[in-house]
């Protein structure tokens, strides 16, 4: 073991970094919260509108099947999983925010962050691996809640043609559902991305992941708020709101697709997410770490 | 002479916390092959000092050197050559050992399972290696910590308060196994404490910090071995005095400032001197043992803390 003969030192590939976040993310029983809770909960909803039997669909139809002649069953996995992306506006958000605002004030709360900081790696560097593996948990859940969604609902109800209802009804044939839901919840997964961001920037100006949490939650909250405000100059603010943006999952569902109007809420969204992870780093790098 | 080489040297350097110098104008020196003693009372500010030697916070005024090389500005390289071990042994509690250790390690690259064996069976942890670090006692996190300052080969570990909460076995295996470290793999050790008698064991050189000043830095042994006191003496009249302990044959040296002698009495007790001077028929106005610098170190480090 010679100490003249010793290797320069060689950064670790950002990939080695991030496998080893994803391992403390994944053993982590807080990473599970969301994934059970969606696994709980997504069945126990399913089964419910099993049992009341479509009323709410025949409702919301009525007046659509006294001048159209609809055929074929409404109430299906589609629309059981469509209804289900409902939860994309706040209660999805919160299981985001309890891993995105662990990421950073955890290894704080922990006091593993001096481990962390006193090796070679470089600050950024060891944001970046984390942030990507929160991106990475964030996405997983997305698509957990679309898989068990439609898999639960597919069992209960067998699939069908989805009856979208916005400012007009539409009816998008079932065999180019699937295509549509993917759509969806790939724009999910992008507005998810920007709450995690959110999360993760809070993460990192705090020791405990309670305060991320609830300061996620209440930017939401509060930016829906603001958005819904019936006062026109407050109306002038939302489009510098990414609350605003996080329904363009919903656009997924129209017809005509309005690629343009999709392309310009990601990008966006993205914007903000980048504008998140840059104040992060800006904290971050700077930081005295002193838990 | 290959212990000449510096390893570690701190240049002024200072941290103010709002409105409070935890550490000031503190110049470090550590060569290689030495085991540093970074002695200090609570809250004297060696976490302070070893967080910034390791880049958790930003000095305020000065900076840190390792090799020569401003650690800021060579972060990495300065780094990858470095183990440490700051405050508590943390870690991540849902994790096993061996995994913790493979988590940290991946920070300086890919390192071989062989690597990570030879860590966990150096602090003897190798049995409980697959464990959850949650089942483990605070002397085996200890030792893990430890551990993780191992991994890569370090030239130079830097450990905080390694033995805190041990229990005196305890305290002993870390004890030889910094010697071990030192004597068989040449591994400069960095090591503060609050316990004279711990830096005494095993430090070759020390340092000793007291409300963020760097009191007196030197060799163990010439540090502690002078057992001579020094007494100062304001007496009249001034010039018998002086005639009077020139006499005496245990006042080794006196040297006069002032109107004040400082008068050296090897390790005689301070009241004969004052008792020889009365029976004299000097007029003593004050008489004041300036104690030995382990008295001293004793009256600092194990009397009250400067916990406020
Ligand atoms: N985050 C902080 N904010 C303000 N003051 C701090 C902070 N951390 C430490 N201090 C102060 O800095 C001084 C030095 O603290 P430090 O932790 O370096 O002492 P220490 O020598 O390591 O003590 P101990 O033996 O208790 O570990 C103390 O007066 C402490 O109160
Ligand atoms: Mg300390």
């Amino acid at each position: 073991m010679s100490i003249e003969n010793r290797a320069v030192y060689h950064p670790p590939s950002l990939f080695l970094l991030l496998r080893h976040e994803l391992i403390k993310t994944f053993f982590k029983w807080r990473t599970y919260i969301g994934f059970i809770t969606l696994a709980v909960v997504i069945p126990l909803v399913e089964v419910a509108l099993k049992l009341e039997g479509g009323t709410m669909v025949q409702n919301m139809t009525r007046n659509l099947s006294r001048d159209f002649l609809l055929i074929g069953n409404l109430f299906n996995a589609y629309w059981v999983t469509y209804t289900l992306m409902m939860s994309l506006w706040v209660h999805v958000p919160f299981l985001i925010a309890l891993v995105a605002g662990d990421q950073l004030a955890g290894e704080a709360t922990s006091g593993t962050v001096r481990l962390l900081l006193t090796r070679p790696s470089s600050r950024s560097r060891i944001l970046l691996s984390k942030y990507l593996a929160t991106l990475v948990y964030a996405a997983l859940l997305v698509i957990f809640l679309g898989a068990v969604g439609v898999g639960v609902g597919l069992i209960l109800f067998g699939p069908g043609d989805l009856l979208v209802v916005g400012k007009e009804f539409i009816i998008i044939p079932a065999a180019s559902v699937p295509a549509r839901l993917m759509l969806g919840f790939g724009f999910a997964v992008v507005s998810m991305w920007c709450v995690s961001s959110l999360a993760f920037l809070f993460s990192s100006l705090v020791e405990n992941a309670i305060g991320p949490i609830i300061a996620t939650m209440a930017v939401i909250i509060v930016f829906f708020v603001i958005a819904n405000l019936p006062i026109e100059s407050v109306q002038a603010v939302r489009p510098y709101l990414f609350t605003t943006y996080m329904n363009v999952w919903m656009q997924a569902f129209e017809m005509p697709i309005r690629w343009g109007e999709i392309g310009s809420s990601l990008l966006r969204l993205s914007g903000f997410s980048v504008g998140f992870y840059l104040v992060t780093w800006y904290i971050f790098v700077k930081k005295d770490v002193l838990s | 002479m290959m212990s000449s080489e510096i390893v570690l040297q701190t240049f002024n350097l200072g941290k103010k916390y709002r409105h409070r110098w935890a550490v000031r104008e503190a110049n470090l020196l550590v060569h290689r092959g030495e085991i540093f003693g970074f002695l200090g009372p609570n809250g004297a500010g060696k976490s302070t000092t070893i967080r910034m030697l390791l880049t958790l916070i930003r000095p305020t005024t000065g900076r840190v050197e390792f090799f020569q090389k401003n650690v800021l500005m060579h972060r990495a390289d300065v780094l990858s050559r470095l183990g440490g071990l700051v405050e508590r042994a943390d870690f991540y509690l849902y994790l096993s050992g061996r995994r913790n250790l493979e988590s940290i390690a991946a920070l300086g690259g890919n390192i071989s399972k062989k690597e990570i064996d030879e860590v966990l069976h150096l602090v003897g942890l190798a049995k409980r290696a697959d464990d959850r670090v949650k089942t483990y006692s605070h002397g085996m996190k200890q030792r893990l910590g430890i551990a993780q300052a191992l991994l890569r080969q370090p030239e130079f570990i830097v450990l905080d308060e390694p033995t805190t909460g041990l229990d005196p076995q305890g305290i002993k295996e870390v004890r030889e196994l910094i010697g071990r470290l030192s004597a068989e793999r040449g591994i400069t050790v960095f090591l503060s404490s609050h316990l004279l008698s711990e830096i005494e064991q095993v430090a070759t050189n020390m340092a000793v910090i007291h409300r963020g000043e760097i009191i007196v830095q030197g060799k163990v042994g010439e540090l502690l071995n002078d057992g001579d006191t020094v007494v100062r003496l304001i007496a009249r009249p001034m010039d018998y005095t002086k005639r009077v302990l020139a006499r005496l044959s245990f006042v080794k040296r006196v040297v006069a400032q002032g109107d004040e002698l400082q008068v050296t009495i090897g390790n005689t007790d301070s009241s004969l001197l004052s008792s020889m001077l009365m029976k004299s028929g000097i007029e003593i106005a004050t008489i004041t043992p300036l104690r030995s610098l382990e008295q001293y170190f004793l009256s600092i480090t194990e009397g009250a803390s400067d916990v406020d």
